[in-house]
């Protein structure tokens, strides 16, 4: 049961697994739900979700799939006069009309014609009441919606505010594929502090080896341990200028937030693509460069080198001697990026723009296929993919 | 198992979507695993379930050097060498150098105990994985005696995490997971009323006013959270300061008092100053 609702999640990207479903059919069975809608919300979300940015994600197929059973509760609500209600709280339900719900079949087809008769009820109101008091009653208790149509009334105004508890969508700013703002970049930095403390090495661990050795009546066991490594070098290259700049200041922010995981962090500053020569002081650009060369020679191939930019220029800036919007370039700048490529096989680009126009920018394609795909959207999600492809 | 439902206590206030985690995890027998932010009452809430389902709790503090094994047992064989070097006769039977840890003291409870298992985001990664077969069958095995422990009661087990390390999908999929999310007014309200009664409405309307706007102060290192609102309730209450001196309006009083207990940082103090001289001073002009 709720089975399209378990692949509409996994298609969403929450991707419960079969033992979280399980584990929540069992819940309702148990009866922990109770019979609201706001109930099962919270015990589907807190069984299938495990990670808070996913919550908006959540909240918006909850919404989606549930919509036709929201709608048709406030209709309820609007429409059927209290003292009705009050009127069928009294009755008990017939055999047959359970039966005859259960015949519907399956929550699917009954919100299919939940939503259908309630097309018709706003024709004919009379045996429009019926069907709503049934409808309302077993299938909706057995799937932890709601008990008994008595309740309708009642279930309806709860529903409805259980509807803003996913409408008001209180977890968008965890979802991870919005851009950066303060919170995610705080959990960015854990993303940084994870990639900056693993990585292998073997050494001697004294304290497991004195104690296998008297474990092994004083024979001599040595053991060894992998190093815990806590130093990583990074090599920033950020693009400066213009359309940039707002992205620029948030990475250098994150990083250097970071800086303390990090055994070294250099910065060095290029406009639009990297050639012959980058700078570190943006406000003496002119005067003061670094040749590329140079900062090949000094930083060792352990580095890990990231470009934060957007790539977005005329291609003629890569490919051709001379392209730079700036100087002249002697050499192209596919040649000076392959150069860095070649020094530092650990490299990533990470693009503020908008993963989905990737594709339609001829100078963010080629400078994808010049990374090797290794691009990445700056969102906390691409972050996560960057520092993975780091290792 | 006794049909107990936890509805939050006299000096807990538990929302629905809290309550609801809660008592799924208890009857269905899984951990729950709890984040949120630091300070809204992560770790309190096992000791209020342990207090409101009338249990024991057993308390798992981890550090960044807990091993996993620690919380089932531990064998002190340089006791054991010690002791074979003295000549102790103890030294025959390898049970008296098993020590037990937590999670076998919990599994040892004649009644379903409440094991909490404190920031388990600081262990190794490998941690939460080392735990899987132990907190899924609620077994484990002692090597050294070849004895297999099994728990009398399943206990509930609730994790909590700071979120410094993402935790594995393996050990995820067999928790039920609860974000706290910061409280809003209405609940803080509540919050601050369970935990100082008599408090003047005039006063909490203001302090949580006061509060809110400077949660609201963008560019903070540290938010305060509810521990630290209720510690400055705390001191308002010991200062004996009357509502009307934390109303913003007035721009002379616009900091408010005693707020190092609110911002806990250097550079938030500074930053917080800097915008009400800022403040009074576009207000002069």
């Amino acid at each position: 049961m709720l089975n399209s609702f378990f692949y509409l999640l996994r298609e969403g990207g929450i991707r419960p697994s079969l033992s979280e479903w399980l584990t929540l059919l069992a819940a309702l069975k148990s009866g922990v739900a109770g019979h609201s809608v706001d109930d099962f919300y919270y015990l589907a979300r807190s069984a299938l979700v495990k990670d808070e940015t996913l919550f908006d994600r959540y909240d918006r197929i909850f919404a989606a799939y549930f919509r036709g059973a929201d709608d048709a509760f406030r209709d309820l609500v609007r429409e059927l006069p209290a003292d009705w209600l009050e009127r069928q709280a009294e009755l008990e339900l017939s055999d047959e009309e359970r039966a005859q719900i259960e015949a519907l079949g399956g929550f699917e087809k009954l919100m299919e014609a939940l939503r259908e008769r309630l097309e018709e009820q706003k024709d004919r109101h009379e045996g429009g009441s019926r069907w709503i008091g049934t409808a309302g009653t077993s299938p909706f208790g057995a799937y932890g919606y709601n008990p008994e149509g008595v309740r309708i009334g009642q279930a309806g105004s709860r529903h409805r505010s259980a509807v803003k508890v996913w409408d008001r969508r209180e977890f968008r700013n965890l979802d991870d594929t919005v851009e950066l703002g303060t919170r995610n970049i705080k959990l960015a930095l854990r993303k940084l502090r994870k990639f900056a403390r693993e990585g292998a090495a073997d050494q001697l661990d004294l304290d497991d080896t004195i104690d296998k050795t008297a474990r092994n009546a004083g024979l001599l066991d040595i053991r060894m341990v992998p190093e815990r490594h806590n130093a990583v070098k990074v090599l920033l290259c950020l693009d400066v200028g213009g359309s940039m700049d707002d992205h620029v200041r948030v990475c250098e922010e994150m990083f250097s937030a970071a800086r303390s995981e990090f055994k070294h962090l250099e910065y060095y500053y290029f406009h639009n693509f990297v050639y012959e020569s980058l700078w570190k002081d943006n406000r003496r650009r002119h005067a003061e460069r670094v040749p590329t060369n140079e900062i090949t020679h000094k930083y060792g191939a352990d580095y890990k080198l990231i470009f934060v930019g957007d790539a977005t220029m005329s291609p003629y800036e890569i490919v051709y001697p001379g392209g730079s919007v700036e100087h002249w370039n002697e050499e192209a700048g596919a040649v000076w990026i392959q150069r860095l490529l070649a020094t530092y096989p650990k490299a990533i680009w990470l693009n503020p723009e908008p993963r989905e126009r990737w594709n339609f920018t001829p100078s963010i394609k080629l400078t994808r296929e010049l990374m090797d795909d290794r691009m990445f959207p700056l969102t906390v999600s691409g972050l996560d993919a960057a520092i993975r492809a780091l290792h | 198992m006794a049909e107990q439902k936890f509805t939050g206590t006299r000096s807990y206030i538990a929302t629905d979507d809290l309550m609801m985690a809660v008592n799924a995890a208890v009857t269905l027998e899984r951990p729950i695993l709890i984040k949120g932010e630091p300070g809204t009452g992560k770790t309190q809430l096992a000791m209020e379930v342990a207090a409101a389902l009338d249990r024991p709790l057993y308390e798992w503090h981890i550090k960044s050097t807990t091993k996993a094994q620690q919380g089932l047992y531990e064998y002190d064989a340089v006791a054991r060498l010690r002791d074979s070097q003295l000549g102790d006769d103890r030294v025959h039977d390898i049970a008296n150098y098993i020590v037990r840890g937590k999670i076998w003291e919990a599994f040892a409870s004649d009644v379903q105990p409440v094991l909490l298992i404190d920031e388990i985001d600081k262990a190794d990664i490998e941690f939460p994985n080392d735990l899987l077969q132990e907190l899924d069958r609620m077994e484990f095995y002692v090597y050294e005696t070849q004895e297999l422990v099994r728990a009398r009661h399943r206990p509930i087990i609730v994790i909590t995490s700071n979120n410094e390390k993402e935790l594995p999908d393996a050990f995820l999929r067999r928790c039920f997971f609860h974000y706290i999310k910061f409280p809003d007014k209405d609940t803080m309200a509540k919050i601050v009323d369970v935990h100082f009664p008599g408090l003047k409405k005039a006063l909490l309307k203001e302090s949580l006013d006061a509060f809110y706007r400077l949660r609201d102060v963008p560019g903070l290192k540290k938010k305060p959270s509810t521990s630290e609102l209720l510690d400055w309730i705390k001191l308002l209450l010991a200062e004996d300061i009357p509502p009307e001196a934390l109303r913003a309006e007035d721009s002379r009083k616009a900091v408010p008092p005693l707020y190092g207990a609110l911002l806990k940082n250097e550079q938030d103090v500074h930053l917080f100053e800097q915008l009400v001289f800022m403040d009074r001073r576009s207000r002069t002009q």
